[in-house]
C-alpha cells in the first residue's frame, strides 16, 4: 500500500488540487490581510465567476483558459466596485457590520444564481481534460497541470506587485499602519477597494481553472471557501506565502488520506490537520506568533 | 488703529470645532502660520493638540469653522488631497510601516507628491540623518525609537512640504537626542519650510519657534510672540504647570 507507485501520483495530484485551494484561500488571506475582515462573499463570488467561466464558454465559445484574461479583469472591477461602493459604505468601518455585509452579499448572489440557473448541475467538455501527461510513475490530468502553473505565476505575480509597485507597498501599508499611510496621502478607501478587487480576481482565475474539469452550480463555490478557510488558517491569517503552502499541503494531505482512509473520507484528513493547527500553533505556519 | 493689510497665512484656521462622536474636544479655535514661520502649540495633557493637527490634515472632520491652506479651504477635503498641496503631517507615535524597510518607508513619503524627484529627496534624507542611511534595508520596526522618529520625520521630508506639522517629535527621545531634533527643526526652516511644531517641551519650543499658542480644554487662551510667552511666568504656571 506504501509503494512509492501510489504515493507519488497521490502526492502530485494533491499538490495539484491543492494550488486551487491555494488560489481561493490567497484572496481571502488577502483581503484579510488588508481589510482585517473575513469576506464571506468569497465562496459566492467564486460561484459566480464559475457561472461566468461556464457560459463564457457554451454561450460564446470562450475555452475557460482564455476567458480567464476577460473574466480576471472584470471580476476585479466589480470586486473593486463591491468594496467602495457597497461592503465599504454599508460597513461604516465596523467589522460587525463587514460580516453581515458579506454574509448578506453571499445570500443574495447564491439565491440570484438559484432563481436564474435552478440548481443544477452543469459541466462543459473540453476536448483535452481528459489528456493525461505521464510524469514518472503518475498520470496528471492536462487541466490539473495547467492549474498548477497558473496558480504559482499568479501568486508570484501577486508577490512582485506587493514588493515592487507602489501600489503594492501602498496595500503593505495601509495593513499594518493606516494612519501612517493616510498622513502620506494614500487613499485608504481606494486601497481597500483594489485588495477586494485583487482577492475576487483570484476566485476569478480560480473558476476558469475549475470549470473544465469541475461541475458549477449555485453552491458550487462554498466547498472550496469552506477549504480555502482551512488553509488561511493553517497558513497563517492574513500571510500571502502561507496561503500558498498552505494550500499544497491541505491538498497533498486531502489525497494522502483518500488512499488510506478511502474516496469519502478525504476531507477528513483536512479537518484533522485543522484541528491539529489550531490546538498546536493557533497563529498558523506563517502566522505572527501571538 | 488701522493695522496694515497683512499678507495671507500659509495656514489659516477659524472658529474650527472639532471631536470624537458626540463629544467636542476643540471648541472654536483660531490661530494661523505664516510662511517661513515656526509656531508652536503647546498644552497640557488631553488639551487637544493632537485632535488639532487631525483635524487640520484631514483625518478628523471638523464639524464647523474653516481651515485655509495657501489661500484654498481644505477642510473638506480628504487627506490626500491635503498631502498633495504640500501640508505634511508627522504624526504623535511616528505611525512609520514596521514591516516596510527604511527605504520603503521613505519611498511611501513620495506616493501622492514629489514622486518624480523620490531618489534625490532620499539622498537628501539619508544625508539628514546617515543612521538612517545604515539601515535602508532594515525593516522599520526594529529600529529603535529615536531611528524611528529620525523615519518619521524623514518621511514626511520626502514630500517636500511647504508646511511641516510635528506632533510630539521629541516624544520618547533621550535629552541628547532631543538637543538634535531641535537643531534638526531649525535646519529645516532654513530651508524655507514652515513649521507648526506641536510639542510637550516647552523651553526648546518657545527658544526655536517664533509665535506660540496655549491650547487648553479646546481653545486658544493664550498667543503672542515666543520671547513673550517665555518671560511671562504667571501664565507658564497656570497653563503647563511649570
Ligand atoms: N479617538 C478618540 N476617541 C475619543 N476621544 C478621543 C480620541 N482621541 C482623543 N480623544 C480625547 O480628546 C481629548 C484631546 O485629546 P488629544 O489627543 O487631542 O490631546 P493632546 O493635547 O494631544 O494630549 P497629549 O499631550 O497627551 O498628546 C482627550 O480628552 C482625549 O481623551
Ligand atoms: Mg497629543
Amino acid at each position: 500500500m506504501l509503494s512509492p507507485v501510489i504515493l507519488l501520483p497521490a502526492i502530485l495530484n494533491g499538490l495539484m488540487t491543492g494550488a486551487i485551494y491555494a488560489l481561493v484561500a490567497l484572496g481571502l488571506t488577502l483581503i484579510y490581510g488588508v481589510l482585517h475582515i473575513i469576506n464571506f462573499a468569497h465562496g459566492a463570488l467564486l460561484t459566480a465567476a464559475m457561472f461566468a467561466a461556464f457560459f463564457a464558454y457554451t454561450l460564446l465559445g470562450l475555452d475557460p483558459y482564455l476567458a480567464v484574461f476577460v473574466l480576471a479583469p472584470l471580476f476585479f472591477v466589480a470586486g473593486y466596485a463591491l468594496q467602495r461602493f457597497v461592503i465599504g459604505p454599508a460597513a461604516h468601518g465596523e467589522d460587525r457590520n463587514f460580516l453581515l455585509v458579506t454574509l448578506g452579499l453571499a445570500v443574495l448572489i447564491e439565491n440570484a444564481l438559484l432563481y436564474f440557473f435552478r440548481a443544477d448541475t452543469r459541466t462543459i467538455d473540453l476536448p483535452y481534460a481528459f489528456n493525461v501527461i505521464e510524469l514518472g510513475p503518475a498520470f496528471i490530468a492536462v487541466p490539473r497541470i495547467v492549474a498548477f502553473v497558473t496558480v504559482i505565476v499568479v501568486a508570484l505575480a501577486l508577490w512582485a506587485i506587493m514588493q515592487w509597485t507602489d501600489t503594492g507597498k501602498a496595500i503593505r501599508a495601509v495593513a499594518r499602519e493606516k494612519l501612517g499611510a493616510e498622513l502620506c496621502g494614500i487613499n485608504v478607501t481606494h486601497i481597500f477597494a483594489i485588495t477586494f478587487g485583487l482577492g475576487t480576481a483570484c476566485v476569478a482565475v480560480a473558476a476558469c481553472l475549475l470549470i473544465p474539469t469541475y461541475y458549477v452550480n449555485p453552491t458550487a463555490g462554498e466547498a472550496f471557501v469552506l477549504i480555502a478557510f482551512t488553509v488561511v488558517v493553517l497558513g497563517g491569517m492574513g500571510s500571502v506565502a502561507g496561503a500558498l503552502i498552505g494550500g499544497l499541503c491541505v491538498g497533498v494531505i486531502e489525497s494522502l488520506s483518500s488512499v488510506f482512509f478511502g474516496e469519502s473520507l478525504g476531507q477528513i484528513g483536512i479537518f484533522a490537520s485543522f484541528i491539529v493547527t489550531l490546538l498546536v500553533r493557533p497563529s498558523g505556519l506563517f502566522g505572527a506568533r501571538a | 488703529m488701522i493695522e496694515p493689510p497683512a499678507s495671507e497665512p500659509l495656514l489659516a484656521v477659524n472658529g474650527v470645532h472639532a471631536g470624537y462622536g458626540g463629544s467636542e474636544v476643540l471648541r472654536g479655535v483660531d490661530f494661523a502660520v505664516y510662511a517661513g514661520e515656526i509656531v508652536t502649540v503647546l498644552g497640557a495633557n488631553g488639551a487637544g493638540k493632537s485632535t488639532l493637527s487631525m483635524t487640520i490634515s484631514g483625518v478628523i472632520k471638523s464639524w464647523q469653522g474653516s481651515i485655509r491652506f495657501k489661500g484654498a479651504a481644505i477642510e473638506r477635503k480628504p487627506p490626500a488631497d491635503i498631502v498633495a498641496q504640500g501640508l505634511i503631517h508627522v504624526p504623535e507615535g511616528r505611525r512609520i510601516f514596521p514591516n516596510m524597510t527604511v527605504r520603503e518607508n521613505l519611498d511611501l513619503g513620495t506616493y501622492r507628491r514629489a514622486r518624480s524627484r523620490r531618489a534625490a529627496n532620499r539622498d537628501r534624507v539619508f544625508a539628514a540623518f546617515p543612521r538612517l542611511a545604515e539601515r535602508q534595508s532594515q525593516r522599520a520596526g526594529t529600529l529603535s525609537g529615536g531611528e524611528q522618529q529620525m523615519l518619521a520625520i524623514g518621511r514626511g521630508l520626502m514630500a517636500e512640504p511647504e508646511l511641516l506639522l510635528l506632533d510630539e517629535p521629541s516624544l520618547g527621545l533621550s535629552p541628547l537626542l532631543v538637543e538634535e531634533l531641535f537643531a534638526l527643526i531649525k535646519g529645516i526652516h532654513a530651508q524655507g519650510i514652515a513649521l507648526l511644531l506641536i510639542e510637550q517641551n516647552v523651553v526648546q519650543s518657545l527658544e526655536v519657534a517664533q509665535r506660540a499658542y496655549i491650547l487648553d480644554n479646546g481653545c486658544v487662551v493664550l498667543e503672542g510672540p515666543a520671547t513673550d510667552i517665555e518671560k511671562d511666568p504667571a501664565l507658564r504656571r497656570a497653563y503647563l504647570g511649570l
